[in-house]
């Protein structure tokens, strides 16, 4: 394999050819999208900025705790999400693909959700308090460090999951059954297929994380305990609103862009892409993993995962139940805002994740500049929403009123928002396709659309649906700019959920939120779905 | 930078076909427009703002629009950013908290006539901005469950150990600053050690009052805080009894919420009409139902019947906008260290 390995990377280096015009334009077009939503925004708010000042001692505790609290919780997060995507790739049981769909779930809940969720189970007056001060012990106290981490994992660790698991699928079926014929163990397995693969695909799964819980406000503060739990976000959020101070907030922007461009160089270095070779597109199947012992630890771990991320999924199932059929008449017109939002974004974050994957595919064979590619891809998760915002604007506001453009300007940002996850998802699955059939197909007289149909496509259209999934289930949930830019009689669903909270009717909001995971799943499903159908090409 | 993002934007919008339910409201065509611009909650449906809207369209022969423009604080970044450029003619929404550095930038003109009449519990003597609603912060609880109920700071300090609280950050809150200037009114030479005495009773801070009081109503604090007008959502809207605010003999600090009309309208005499309108039955009578605060001018039929059951503080608290702007960063920073430790 070793030889193989090299093999593909002389092909890759001998292979010289210029990124053609199309790819070019297209890859360039995203790639300026992210820069203005991103950098452009942070130049428009440093532009109105008048003297500033510098960060305080508050600023730096703020910087360390949110740099300490990301490193641990994308850790733990990634360290639990691989042995789970493996007794998830290896077993097969009933209610096995109900679980992978579920992942989705935590992810894509509202921060206020979310919180409330956790809390029930893990609250002073949650679940596991209850009982055990039935027995006599004292409740739980989460809130502080511990509060944060765990609600990180708990959004972090599905996502983690499924990512790693993509990486799982896909290892070619070929390389496990001929594992099997050979008489591999788990372990030799795990040396053999599973390390390389793990290689490739966890560091982006950890940046990821990492980069999410680095801007982390409300979720952060309300279980951290207090002001000891400020992160970056916080403090972007207290220079725009508490001090108006542009000129900080706009520094403190870049310094958040700088951590994820230092962190992304570092874990997009340790990455080794995998060089498996082709397989013939058949389903994956495992003989691996029989042993008695792997099978329970599998079945254990599967079990607490489940119980981990689905108890306080339950709970806001149980609290919106009631009131989801009596919801107030606004909630279904932004429900309907919502989906016309979610639909096109996830649309263009798949579209903008595939013209920047085609690029850094074709540089990749010549220069180092896919990788800077690749960590600008990752930007837009480093970005304030509350900056973009502001910087939006800044910019729009000399030219047009913005809130004419509410729509638009709020499908925009959420694809680009959503673009760092599609990109990781497509990216591997491209430059794979592309490794196995480019030149095959090229030696054919294949060219341009024609070979990107019959031989690129079928292979990333599964990773495509799982993006666009993603994507549009981030969009629905998103609250992001549209808080800030929505006209009177515009709402979208977590709009509306926040603003029947404002208005006391904590319910009915419990409805609407269980309505918005709801929807959120289901068109998750519908994507991940239409990218899976049919995925036996052959 | 700005055409090219016009064009994409354009261009995205049109490609959607999604023109026509972006165009907005359709303005009125011959009727004078003004433009307030104001707080999300205010603007919903379950705010006072389409009532609002209904009412004074009634009498003005114009085209009201409100805007939502973000709340408290972030109402006059917008303001700032749009400078003297702004389409508002009227802001409403801001309170006496930021009302000192809305008067700085001058981008606001001065009330012609000022209210008169007015019930608020303090002195109103603003040249700049007229109020519209008032309400005292307080800490609400369950009384079917704390029977302990303390009746000052001290003894919400005093307290057992395992009664808890969840307040807002006066960093993203506007009850969360009115709780920093409410211990800075009560004990102003004494709020660092107040505070400090007070971490242990603090489960957790919230960036807005909807967690508070959502984690408040799951039980898992004892007392939120909130305004002592809270219960009279309860029993008006739910029937529901369970909710009190806890009275405090040092006082309850006032949150005065106010208008004022832009110094660059292009509408002054509609604006100063608006401005008028608002101290009349037919703006405060829909206050105490939609916004949960008490009317700045009560209505003839009175308040509303559950708001006799409320709280009435002896002491009303406030300190002037000035002195807040002069020593709320020096709050702050006792908040955040007796909190942090």
């Amino acid at each position: 394999m070793a030889d193989r390995a090299q093999q593909i990377t002389l092909a890759r280096n001998g292979h010289l050819s210029r990124p053609s015009l199309f790819k070019t334009l297209t890859g360039s077009a995203a790639l300026l999208v992210v820069l203005l939503l991103t950098l452009g925004t942070v130049a428009a708010v440093a532009s109105h900025a008048t003297v500033g000042r510098g960060f305080t001692p508050a600023d730096w505790a703020a910087i360390r705790f949110t740099v300490t609290q990301a490193l641990l919780s994308a850790t733990l997060s990634v360290a639990i999400a691989v042995p789970t995507a493996r007794a998830l790739a290896r077993r097969r049981f009933p209610g096995r693909q109900v679980m992978v769909a579920l992942l989705g779930a935590p992810f894509i809940l509202p921060a206020i959700v979310a919180v409330l969720g956790i809390v029930s189970v893990w609250g002073r007056s949650g679940l596991i308090s209850e009982g055990l001060t039935a027995v006599g012990l004292s409740p739980l106290n989460i809130y502080g460090f511990s509060g944060v981490v765990l609600a990180h994992v708990f959004f972090n660790l599905p996502l983690a999951t499924r990512l790693i698991l993509q990486g799982w699928m896909a290892i070619p079926a070929e390389h496990f059954r001929l594992a099997a014929e050979l008489g591999f163990t788990s372990k030799d397995v795990s040396r053999q297929l599973e390390r390389p693969m793990l290689r490739a695909a966890v560091p982006g799964a950890f940046l990821l994380v990492f980069l999410l819980c680095l801007t982390s406000f409300a979720v952060a503060l309300s279980l951290g305990g207090g002001p000891r739990a400020t992160t970056i976000e916080l403090a972007i959020y207290q220079a725009l609103r508490f001090d108006f101070d542009l000129s900080k907030a706009a520094l403190l922007s870049l310094l958040q862009f700088a951590l994820c461009t230092a962190t992304a160089g570092a874990t997009l270095a340790l990455a080794k892409p995998t060089a498996f070779s082709i397989g013939l597109d058949h389903p994956p199947a495992r003989w691996d993993g029989t042993e008695r012992s792997t099978r329970l630890v599998d079945t254990i771990l599967l079990l607490a995962v489940a119980l981990f991320l689905f108890a306080p999924l339950v709970s806001v199932i149980l609290r919106g139940l009631p009131p989801l059929f009596a919801l107030p008449p606004q909630v279904w017109p932004s429900l309907l805002n919502s989906l016309l939002i979610a639909v096109p974004a996830a649309l263009l974050a798949t579209a903008l994740a595939l013209a920047l994957a085609a690029l850094i595919t074709e540089l990749s064979r010549r220069t180092g500049a896919a990788a800077l590619l690749e960590a600008v891809g990752f930007l837009a998760l480093a970005a304030s929403p509350f900056v973009i915002g502001t910087g939006l604007f800044i910019l729009l506001n000399p030219v047009i009123d913005p809130f004419k453009l509410a729509l638009p300007i709020t499908i925009a940002v959420n694809a680009t928002m959503s673009l760092p996850f599609a990109l990781r998802i497509l990216l591997p699955a491209l430059q794979r396709a592309e490794d196995h059939y480019g030149r095959l197909g090229a030696s054919l007289g294949m060219t341009g659309l024609t070979l990107f149909r019959i031989a690129i496509w079928p292979r990333i259209k599964r990773a495509a649906g799982f993006a666009a999934g993603l994507s549009a289930a981030l969009s629905m949930g998103d609250l992001g700019v549209i808080a800030l830019f929505a006209p009177p009689d515009f709402a979208t669903l977590p709009l509306t959920m926040y603003r029947l909270m404002a208005a006391y009717q904590m319910q009915a909001a419990a409805g609407a939120a269980l309505l918005l995971v709801g929807t959120s799943l289901a068109l998750f499903w519908v994507f991940d779905r239409g990218g899976r159908l049919d995925h036996n090409i052959r | 930078m700005t055409s090219l993002f016009r064009t994409a934007f354009v261009g995205c919008l049109t490609g959607l076909g999604l023109t026509a339910t972006l165009a907005g409201t359709a303005h009125a065509q011959d009727k004078p427009v003004l433009t307030v611009y104001t707080y999300d909650s205010f603007v919903t449906d379950w705010g006072p703002g389409p009532q609002v809207e209904k009412a004074f369209e009634a009498v003005c022969d114009c085209d009201l629009q409100l805007v939502n423009a973000g709340d408290g604080a972030a109402l006059l970044s917008r303001l700032q950013l749009e400078g003297a450029r702004t389409d508002a003619d009227i802001v409403l929404g801001l309170d006496t908290n930021i009302t000192a550095r809305a008067k700085a930038t001058g981008l606001f003109a001065k009330l012609s006539p000022a209210p008169s009449g007015l019930d608020v519990p303090v002195d109103w003597s603003d040249d700049t901005f007229a109020p519209y609603d008032w309400g005292y912060f307080a800490f609400v609880y369950d009384n079917t469950k704390l029977k302990d109920v303390p009746g000052s700071f001290q003894e919400l300090i005093e307290a057992d150990k395992d009664l808890k609280i969840v307040i807002q950050d006066p960093r993203s809150s506007t009850p969360g600053l009115g709780l920093l200037m409410w211990v800075k009114a009560a004990y102003p030479n004494k709020s660092a050690h107040i505070w400090d005495s007070l971490a242990p009773r603090i489960l957790t801070v919230t960036k807005g009052w909807s967690e508070a009081y959502g984690m408040f109503l799951e039980g898992e604090a004892d007392m939120v805080l909130s305004y002592t007008t809270s219960p009279a959502y309860h029993i008006i809207a739910e029937d529901d009894h369970t909710k009190s605010a806890a009275s405090f003999s040092e006082g309850h600090y006032m949150q005065i919420e106010v208008a004022g009309k832009l110094a660059s309208t292009d509408q002054p005499e509609l604006a100063d009409q608006f401005l008028s309108f608002m101290t009349t039955d037919a703006f405060q009578s829909i206050i105490p139902t939609t916004n949960w605060m008490y009317p700045a001018k009560f209505p003839e039929a009175g308040l509303p019947d559950g708001f006799e059951q409320l709280i009435t503080p002896e002491d009303s608290l406030i300190i002037s906008d000035t002195d807040v702007e002069a020593i709320k960063e020096d709050a702050l920073a006792e908040w955040l260290t007796a909190l942090s430790k």
